[in-house]
């Protein structure tokens, strides 16, 4: 890890969030962590804490992590009160220990809402997120085989927001950073994934309106703040939360027996 | 759908919507549908607060004019309805806009702090850390105490000024006299003058969000929707402020108010 040319090393305090598990109450540990190499990534530096607490006997603290490469949304800790960390645009398992220094004091938080209940330590349980996509995030009519490329011709706009969309992890970073712990961004990123693309049109409707209805029976009211898109580490635009309300009641006005018929 | 949520790992802080009931009441009971009901309530409110302040400005035209503006509102509708029913007509829209914004308030603040679990209101924070907000701004984070706020001053302006509870020189049908009277003592200038901030911070992100809930967005407005709401917050607070201050300066006084006599003239004549 060292040897990499002008490394610089860390010494810090972290603060971390213990928690034995959903029902136990939870209290910050102070834990000093020394010899970091600033190029680690700030994941990486919490699995050598982890040898540590283990070389003294302890339990390492727990914490969600999988590809470490910003793809898969496993990963999400509030660091210093920001989901992610400092860094804009960046998943936990990106974030370099650059971004902090020498002798900083570091606090580790789970995300906290009442939709992701903590499990242990930093792992919270996000299976609402699955919820909401089970009741709506898939297109489940026959769409046919892959289709020759530009047979169906999609606006550039429409494809750009769309695919914008599509990057969501699923993280929860909005939900963890929203003041109201409000999932519209999740939701609505999941909605215009799949509402602005051609192949999403005959459940349109029935998708929107299932998907908010189980986003709002976990998760809080929106109100605009705009704080989810700052904590998101793909960067999802607000544009796509007023989009899905203009859907929803759309949703609610639409006589079902036409969709599918007519377009929007 | 609503069946299997009881077994579900995380519990649902609210149940699953009542597929029976018609669709707006259904839109309504949805939180999604409360915003809407908020943005476009707090819109009209919005509209009403421009007009008011656009008609005050005929005090600075004359005190004639700002009497004669009142007399017309009463008269509104001429001789197709009935005196002040037309007005009453339009007050009763902006009762119902008022009520129904304050009860979608009531109701989201609510649901949001059954979504948090600890701290729970909004503007105090969820966590330990010491980073602030990013985003949310002052105005947004302040949305649940200007509102309050100007459910006080709206009783205090019509109690000062519609009813006349406030003071023994309250004639009715005179607002330019009434209005200079209230205003000339200081303490009530100042009323108006906090009162009238709290209402352009809850313009200034009111605006945008509402634009927001009722998902106007189109990426040739976006770019000004932020630039409209501080717009119409900065003209609504200078407008309102004005008269308060204006009043003070001696500007708007008295003395020119005695010469209004025709204008009281005509709104006796009417009256009677
Ligand atoms: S571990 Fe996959 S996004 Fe961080």
């Amino acid at each position: 890890m060292s040897g990499s040319g002008n490394t610089n090393v860390l010494n810090l305090t972290l603060k971390v969030w213990r928690q034995e598990g959903p029902n136990a109450t939870g209290s910050f540990d102070s834990i000093p962590v020394e010899g970091i190499a600033d190029d680690m990534s700030f994941l990486e530096m919490l699995d050598i804490v982890n040898e540590q607490i283990i070389e003294q006997g302890g339990i390492p603290i727990e914490f969600d992590h999988d590809c470490r490469e910003g793809i898969c949304g496993a990963c999400g800790v509030m660091i210093n009160g920001n989901a992610h960390g400092p860094k804009k645009g960046t998943t936990t398992c990106q974030l370099h220990m650059r971004n902090f220094e020498d002798g900083d004091e570091i606090v580790v938080e789970p995300w906290r809402a009442s939709g992701f209940p903590i499990m242990r330590d930093l792992v919270v349980d996000r299976s609402p997120f699955d919820h909401i996509v089970e009741s709506g995030g898939y297109i489940s009519v026959n769409t046919g085989a892959a289709p020759d490329a530009n047979l169906i011709p999609v606006p550039k706009d429409a494809s750009d927001m769309a695919m914008d969309a599509a990057a969501c992890i699923g993280c929860g970073a909005c939900v963890a950073a929203c003041p109201n712990s409000a999932a519209q961004l999740f939701t609505s990123a999941k909605l215009s994934h799949m509402n602005l693309l051609p192949q999403g049109q005959a459940e349109r409707w029935k998708r929107t309106e299932q998907m908010v209805e189980t986003m709002e029976q976990f998760f809080g009211a929106c109100t605009n703040h705009g704080e989810c898109t700052e904590a998101c580490p793909k960067e999802i635009s607000l544009d796509n939360i007023a989009f899905m309300n203009r859907d929803y009641l759309k949703s609610k006005v639409k006589n079902r027996k036409l969709t599918g018929q007519v377009f929007p | 759908m609503a069946a299997t949520s009881t077994q579900r790992g995380v519990t649902p802080i609210r149940p699953a919507p009542r597929k029976t009931l018609p669709w707006p009441i259904q839109f309504y009971r949805s939180a999604v549908g409360r915003k809407w009901v908020m943005g476009v309530t707090g819109l009209m409110l919005l509209g009403f607060v421009v007009v008011h302040m656009l008609g005050n400005f005929k005090a600075y035209i004359s005190p004639e004019s700002i009497d004669h503006y009142g007399e017309a509102l009463r008269d509104m509708g001429g001789h197709l309805v009935p005196r002040t029913h037309l007005l009453w007509a339009m007050r009763l829209g902006l009762i119902g806009a008022f009520a129904l914004h304050i009860h979608a308030a009531l109701s989201l603040t609510l649901m949001s702090r059954r979504s948090n679990p600890q701290s729970g209101i909004d503007g105090q924070k969820k966590y330990a850390g010491s980073q602030d907000y990013i985003a949310a701004n002052f105005a947004s984070r302040t949305m649940r105490w200007t509102g309050p706020i100007i459910v006080l001053y709206i009783l205090f302006h019509l109690a000062d000024l519609t009813w006349g509870t406030r003071s023994d020189e309250f004639v009715r049908g005179e607002p330019y006299h009434n209005m200079v009277d209230s205003m000339s003592s200081l303490p009530v200038a100042i009323i108006y003058i906090v009162a009238n901030l709290a209402v352009a911070i809850h313009i200034f992100h009111g605006t945008w969000s509402a634009m927001q809930s009722i998902g106007i967005n189109n990426p040739r407005i976006n770019g000004i929707r932020k630039p409209v709401s501080m717009g119409l917050a900065a003209l609504v607070l200078v407008g309102n402020l004005s008269f308060p201050i204006m009043v003070q300066a001696g500007v708007l006084d008295e003395e020119t108010s005695e010469e209004s006599a025709p204008a009281l003239v005509l709104s006796e004549e009417v009256t009677s």
